[in-house]
């Protein structure tokens, strides 16, 4: 990178329209795309931009968080200095660790914040799938003049947006300054949605959270950064490539199934920045004389006897002869028995699917049999 | 320092494998792959990870530049250990002399004795990096602790037929080995080497200096430690090993032993859990099939890209099989692509090779021919559009 930084991403966004998806965990630890988990993306852009300290922020549920990432390793962040830091919730004289807020969040990894040598923060999430090199990011805030870089995507103005999805418009005027900012509206005229990724100078990060928290704010967007959009020089930088965003279910549905065209594939998988994940040492996907496999992705581990179309499946999953698995997503260690049939559905990890049963959703309103259950 | 430790493992991987003919010219026969995703060392590396045995010499000679970047720290095996780990043993110079090649199996442990020393074992356990099993050394460990023996040999039992191209271990009724005969023409028994030793390390160590010393000495297991030891009436046992062992040795035994892992109820079983193989996992995202796309009885790695036909055939990572491609009873190893129209019958393709539009690789096996004839594509080669590859012809450059 042209400036020294430091990354932190916060893991523990509410995302209550995922359902019994994130009962169990983070939506950082959602299952994406047959082998990763969305926190992957994030810190994967992190490191292929040379990030080498990183900090993930947790609050609730941060169990299968922690375990996939372990000391960093799969991402070469279990380093002697620096490397990977699980900033896990942390109670405060005023908080109880449960946070109201990314600003709340950031105040209580103060002393992460302090400690880290980089000039320059890079802050994310982990609700949003892409591949980024954030050098462009940099060379834009420095040459800018910035004091605070967001990155945000263009959608079509007037598109209808889902009211609880938490969304963030920006107001960019011709010099990419930001002027204005709109949270959850029902309806807009404005077409940039934040990736609520930022590029700050740490100490005018920390003045800002300590400065929002003071006041009572303890959101980023509708706090921190509109109440000062006027007193400071906050610049939007575009990104052009693929955006997948975890909203609601349907939204978890149409990102995986997005992962099956081949120009979404090629945008999130470039040679050039690889996506790292804590590997399984799952045997190869063995596929046997009664499989019939059509425009799907497959994982390691799994055996195939059955038909599978238009799918996305984790590893480990055994799909029983003449079964038929249509326009669904299957997550690891799933168990689909002989002749059942599947259209329109998600099966979290650990299922199991008895002979000659019939599960059918659609594109809006996916079936989910959360984890470890039995249909 | 303490460094103690009850077993250390050697791992013999300076073999060539020159039967593997291009498959090996530029690298050792452990670094082969077998069974899409794993190379042959994968399996003495995990047998060592779940037999408790943190501390791994491997004893590299021939072409070990693939074979060292592959295996690293071994933390891939779980050997990166505070006190253990894998441990690449090349051939070096000592004070006052040019240093010298391993001139035999033995000799790479001779000329490693002071690594050995290090962590003063009980016993030393010698493996080969050219075989495909899985096996508990801890019980070859037990039993040879059972018996006080000097040194235990793993034997498979073979056919009588096969024996002849095996080291026979001749043995009384309680397994103790009586005689060794290397490729017996005319086998009394019929329990195989696995080349798979446990030794007394304090006895092995007198062997290899004695071994050292004698100038006539070809410094090799087989043909001198074993018989020597015989000789002086140490003890000598023979552990018999029930499971599934192969040697993959040359094209048409890594073929079968490949394609033994297609059948319905595969003799060796990859796909069981407690004793999974470790190996290093590369970055590839889930493989694709597409629409169109026949993939039946295969072995599909991550990162492939199928829009063809896959039928009795294994791939690799990153393998990419174009439209119209047809491939059938092959193996095409990591990053190779298959471009349209091609047509691939009982081949095996090394890794990044590119086989050009309508290509016709191999043929289909011949019923009257006595051995199998299996086309070879040698590493990163490029075969133009239109090729043809003769049944059982090997392209080298």
């Amino acid at each position: 990178m042209i400036r020294e930084a430091f990354g932190m991403i916060y893991a523990s966004e509410e995302m209550t329209n995922l359902r019994e998806l994130v009962d169990s965990r983070a939506v950082g630890a959602l299952p994406v795309g047959g082998k990763y988990r969305v926190l992957d993306f994030p810190l994967s852009n992190m490191v292929n931009s040379d990030i080498r300290n990183v900090g993930v922020i947790t609050s609730r549920n941060y169990n299968s968080l922690m375990d996939h990432l372990g000391s960093g390793k799969a991402w070469d962040l279990s380093r002697k200095s620096d490397g990977l830091f699980i900033l896990t919730p942390f109670s405060l004289r005023e908080n109880p660790g449960i946070y109201r807020g990314k600003v709340e969040a950031l105040r209580s990894s103060m002393d992460y914040i302090r400690r880290a040598k980089q000039e320059y923060v890079v802050l994310t999430g982990a609700t949003f799938v892409y591949n980024l090199n954030f050098d462009e990011m940099m060379r834009y805030h420095i040459e800018s003049g910035a004091d605070l870089t967001v990155l945000y995507r263009h959608t079509t103005p007037g598109t209808q947006l889902d009211s609880r999805a938490h969304e963030v418009l920006l107001d960019i005027d011709p010099s990419g300054r930001v002027t204005g900012l709109e949270v959850n509206p029902v309806l807009t005229s404005l077409g940039a949605h934040s990736l609520k990724t930022y590029i700050v100078r740490k100490d005018i990060l920390i003045y800002l959270v300590d400065d929002s928290y003071s006041k009572g704010e303890y959101k980023f967007s509708e706090g921190l950064l509109r109440s000062n959009l006027d007193r400071l020089r906050i610049m939007g930088f575009e990104h052009t490539g693929y955006v997948g965003a975890m909203r609601s279910v349907a939204s978890y549905y149409k990102v995986n199934m997005e992962f099956l065209r081949e120009d979404i594939r090629a945008a999130l998988f470039p040679a050039s920045h690889p996506i790292y994940t804590k590997t399984q040492d799952s045997v190869p996907t063995k596929y046997i004389s009664t499989a019939d496999t059509q425009s799907s992705l497959i994982a390691n581990g799994c055996v195939l006897e059955g038909r599978v179309e238009n799918s996305v499946i984790f590893r480990n999953v055994h799909v029983g002869k003449d079964a038929v698995i249509k326009d669904s997503i299957v997550l690891p260690n799933t168990v689909i028995a002989e002749g059942a049939e599947l259209d329109h559905v998600i099966l979290d990890k650990n299922v199991r699917v008895r002979a000659r049963s019939r599960l059918v959703g659609n594109a809006d309103f996916p079936v989910v049999i959360r984890k470890g259950g039995m249909v | 320092m303490n460094r103690k430790k009850k077993t250390v493992a050697m791992l013999l991987a300076g073999g060539q494998g020159s039967r593997l003919g291009v498959l090996t010219a530029k690298k050792a026969k452990p670094a082969v792959t077998y069974g899409g995703k794993y190379r042959i060392i994968d399996f003495p590396l995990s047998n060592c990870a779940h037999s408790g045995i943190d501390t791994v010499g491997v004893l590299t000679q021939y072409r070990p530049l693939e074979l060292n970047t592959y295996i690293g720290t071994g933390a891939p095996w779980d050997l990166d250990t505070l006190t253990g780990g894998a441990y690449i043993l090349p051939p070096f110079s000592r004070t006052g002399d040019a240093g010298e090649w391993y001139t035999g199996t033995a000799n790479a442990i001779y000329q490693n004795i002071g690594f050995v020393e290090q962590f003063d074992p009980d016993d030393v356990i010698v493996l080969s990096g050219d075989h495909i099993y899985k096996m508990n050394y801890k019980w070859l460990l037990d039993a040879h602790k059972e018996k006080d023996a000097d040194a235990t040999i793993a034997v498979i039992p073979v056919s009588m037929e096969e024996a002849t191209r095996f080291g026979i271990m001749n043995t009384d009724d309680d397994l103790r080995i009586t005689e060794f005969e290397e490729k017996p023409e005319h086998p009394k028994n019929n329990l195989a080497s696995m080349g798979v030793y446990a030794f007394k390390w304090s006895t092995l160590r007198k062997y290899l200096v004695a071994d050292a010393d004698d100038p006539a000495s070809s410094n090799d297991f087989g043909k001198n430690i074993i018989p020597a030891m015989l000789a002086n009436g140490e003890k000598l046992y023979a552990y018999e090993f029930g499971g599934y062992w192969k040697d993959v040795g040359t094209i048409e035994s890594l073929w079968d032993a490949n394609m033994e892992l297609l059948t319905p109820d595969p003799p060796f079983n990859l796909y069981d859990d407690p004793w999974r193989i470790f190996s290093r996992n590369p970055n590839s995202p889930p493989h694709y099939v597409a629409g169109g796309a026949v993939v039946r009885n295969a072995i599909v790695c991550e990162g492939c890209s199928i829009y063809g036909t896959v039928e009795n055939s294994i791939l690799s990572e990153s393998v990419v099989i174009e439209k119209g491609a047809v491939v059938k009873n092959s193996i095409i190893m990591s990053g190779t692509k298959i471009l349209a129209g091609s047509q691939i019958t009982m081949s095996i393709i090394d890794e990044e090779a590119v086989v050009g539009k309508n290509c016709v690789i191999g043929a289909p096996h011949d019923n009257d021919a006595e051995v199998k004839q299996i086309a070879v594509i040698g590493r990163e080669i490029h075969i133009p559009p239109g090729g043809r590859v003769a049944a059982g012809e090997e392209v080298r450059s």
